[in-house]
């Protein structure tokens, strides 16, 4: 009898089923969707319904500006955080780490409530802060998504350059800004895509907060409940291509820093 | 050997279709599937004790309906009950190929399944001597009848739209007989109206026509200005929307209940049965709530159970047990139970259901006053019910919002499908509801174009650090090694 035996060509069908399974034919599904009207005729309707209206391009704009505006808060409070904790010498700071990372495994309406009801306390009446506590709310809830790569990044960096740094006689300032800060990038551009990319479409934070306008999330929605996929699809796929440009850009800027990094190195 | 292992997996498959079949014989597998927490889930910690009998829910309805049915046939059922959250959901749910054999939509839904052919007719016996055609009250089956739904569609709850609110927030009581509440700017930030473009639209749609409603009109002719989708109306609407959205608290999506109980809102537009849910959940904490029918017009609204083609697919035997679960709610103390257990008004138009109003809300004071449900039970059903529950013709606690007085029930419409007129009536939502490019605030244009021209110049600075400030000094350095 002969053994079972798999190449590795073999052992890739699993996942290569999986990829066309649930990636390539729903997007597949999304771009058929985009480009056809309600007839199944091909059509750039859609297309230019949505480039044409002020109202979907203002909620492109609103949307991004509210990842945006949440990407900084996240930065400014996990950067700090995760430097302080990957440089310290805490016998305690996984436990601290982990302070960080423990809302994540509480469910996250239960938070949000939570946080609805200490800005109700703080505010008054909440409504009337509406793009406030979103930002509020986004961080709340995508703040470990930044913190983690971050501290990931720092912990894992050679101490000893930062000795040699120090011993070729930079001042800390010095050592942040010419060692740390560009060895941490690459951390700092995975954070900030796991955090601007789902904030674009996070719409029950907003609903949850009171928030009445309408963010790309919450507009896909709109469609679908109106039985129209084709317009839906549309500004799925106009988000896609908006990811897709936003990963480019950041992965060569990243993998040029790691290459700068080896050349240096 | 190798090919009898490889062939394994596959009997497995071929061999399960086949134990199917042969559970298959004696069960009928029931798909229902209607709204979250429209039905008894039983665990009760009280009986309803009724000169008739108590009435308790021990075990689930649906626990209930597959004992008794069990019992009482040759065969046995197996009841697969799951919810949505919206007829839309449902709709899509349909179109996406799920299957259903009894599905319990909204009236709007019903005519829209119904118009695309996808329901299944109700038998003639189940039409005729069934429980449900016997116990439904005789106004909603003229209004079934008068619409067509009578052999497709039984109705299950109903009830009207109005506003819960706190009368000790109120600046004026009366201001919450309006719609207009919702641009009152009395009330900026402490209304709230569901995020739902039929609702929505429906307010605006009585804010518009408010002086042509309030004058008397025909049913008809209110019918005619509620369900207006006219290009010229749309447009009307979505100004409307627009204002109403600045003024209120939010569109609420599930929070309407809570918040009303913590007093964030003063009052919220809802569903007469979620009112009394909201009114039962407040008094529980020492709360004092009404709710009020706007004296313009209320949306009259029916969920009812409907066979789906597509699930019975010409079974004889499940189409006999789908109409019996319909007939087994539509028992007397079934429908009190659900009544009871979700707050929503029944259809069902019994004497028990009646005496179980009156063990609910029966007066219990001196100051009582006589609630005419003739039009609901048969002539001479008038309750006596506590005088201090009712203020003046349209506000009222919960009895008044679980069976609405005739006069509201006059001023009562039911809302249509928008049918092809949904996707310009969704385009004026999603106008109203994102923000508009040519609304936006100059300081915000300039801090986004600082923010951008920052950010640009940060990220080319540090792109060419090496060539502006370090190529220089490293190439020094090398040079004096």
């Amino acid at each position: 009898m002969t053994k079972l035996r798999f190449s590795r060509k073999q052992l890739c069908i699993p996942y290569a089923l999986f990829l066309i399974l649930f990636v390539i034919a729903p997007l597949i599904v999304i771009v058929y969707y985009a480009f056809t009207d309600g007839q199944g005729n091909f059509s750039f309707s859609n297309f230019t319904n949505f480039f044409t209206s002020t109202n979907t391009l203002g909620t492109l704009l609103y949307s991004f500006g509210l990842a945006a505006v949440t990407t900084i808060v996240c930065l400014a409070i996990a950067y700090p955080t995760a430097y302080i904790l990957a440089r310290s010498n805490f016998k305690k700071k996984y436990v601290l780490l982990m302070l960080f990372v423990l809302p994540m495994w509480i469910n996250f309406t239960l938070r949000i409530t939570a946080l609805k009801e200490i800005l109700s306390l703080l505010e008054g009446n909440i409504s009337k802060y509406p793009f406030l506590n979103s930002v509020i709310g986004m961080t709340y809830d995508f703040l470990p998504f930044m913190l983690l790569p971050l501290y990931t990044s720092l912990q894992k960096m050679d101490k000893s350059l930062l000795e040699a740094a120090s011993d070729l006689g930079a001042n800390k300032v010095t050592v942040f800004l010419q060692v740390t800060l560009p060895l941490s990038v690459p951390g700092i551009i995975s954070g900030m895509t796991m955090v601007l990319l789902p904030s674009m479409t996070n719409y029950v934070v907003l609903d949850m907060l009171y928030n009445s306008d309408y963010i790309m999330g919450s507009l896909i929605g709109s469609y679908f409940s109106a039985y129209d996929w084709h317009n839906g699809s549309m500004i799925s796929l106009v988000l896609l291509v908006i990811i897709f440009f936003v990963t480019l850009v950041t992965n060569r800027f990243s993998d040029k820093d790691a290459s700068a990094r080896g050349g240096v190195l | 050997m190798k090919k009898v292992l490889a062939l394994l997996p596959l009997a497995a498959c071929l061999a399960l279709p086949l134990v199917g079949c042969a559970e298959g014989e004696k069960t009928v597998t029931l798909r229902v599937s209607s709204w979250e927490e429209y039905i008894d889930l039983g665990g009760w910690d009280e009986a309803i004790d009724l000169e008739s009998g108590d009435i308790t829910g021990v075990n689930s309805m649906v626990d209930d309906f597959t004992e008794w049915f069990n019992d009482n046939h040759d065969y046995s059922v197996k009841v697969e009950y799951s919810t949505f959250g919206t007829n839309e959901d449902l709709y899509n749910r349909l179109s996406l190929g799920d299957t259903y054999d009894l599905v319990c939509p909204s009236d709007y839904m019903i005519m829209k399944l119904l118009a695309e052919g996808r329901l299944e007719k109700f038998s003639n016996g189940f039409l005729e001597g069934g429980e449900y055609s016997q116990n439904v009250s005789p106004y909603i089956a003229d209004i079934f009848d008068s619409y067509g739904w009578t052999e497709y569609a039984a109705c299950y709850m109903w009830g009207t739209s109005g506003f819960v609110y706190n009368p000790d927030l109120l600046v004026n009581q009366d201001d919450v007989s309006s719609c207009e509440i919702l641009l009152n700017h009395d009330y900026n930030r402490s209304v709230t109206i569901k995020d739902n473009v039929r609702d929505a639209y429906f307010a605006a749609l009585s804010i518009i026509n408010r002086d042509r409603l309030t004058a008397g009109l025909s049913s008809e002719q209110l019918s005619a200005y509620l369900n207006d989708t006219d290009s010229a109306t749309i447009a009307l609407a979505e100004d409307v929307l627009k204002n109403i959205k600045d003024n209120v608290y939010s569109f609420e999506t599930d929070s309407g209940k809570a918040d009303m109980v913590t007093g964030k809102v003063t009052a919220n537009y809802q569903w007469s049965g979620d009112a009394v849910y909201i009114l039962d959940e407040a008094d529980a904490d020492e709360v004092e709530l009404w709710y009020s029918v706007p004296e313009e017009c209320s949306n009259l609204w029916f969920d009812g159970w409907v066979k789906l083609k597509d699930g019975i697919d010409g079974d004889v035997k499940r189409d006999e047990a789908a109409e019996a679960f319909v007939n087994f709610l539509a028992k007397s103390e079934n429908a009190i139970r659900n009544m009871y257990y979700i707050g929503y008004t029944s259809a069902i138009a019994t004497d028990t259901v009646f005496e179980y109003m009156d063990w609910n809300y029966g007066a219990e004071t001196d100051d009582t006053l006589d609630y005419d449900l003739s039009y609901f039970f048969g002539d001479g059903y008038v309750l006596s019910a506590d005088a201090c529950n009712f203020d003046g013709a349209n506000r009222g606690r919960q009895l008044f919002a679980q069976y609405p007085p005739s006069n509201v029930i006059e001023r009562s419409v039911i809302m249509l499908d928008f049918g092809d007129r949904l996707s310009e009536i969704n385009r004026m939502w999603i106008n109203v509801r994102c923000p508009d490019l040519k609304d936006f605030n100059p300081a915000v244009w300039a801090i986004a174009g600082i923010a951008v021209g920052a950010s640009g110049t940060g990220i080319c600075l540090y792109v060419f650090r090496h060539k502006l400030f370090g190529r220089c000094r490293r190439k020094k350095g090398y040079e004096k090694v």
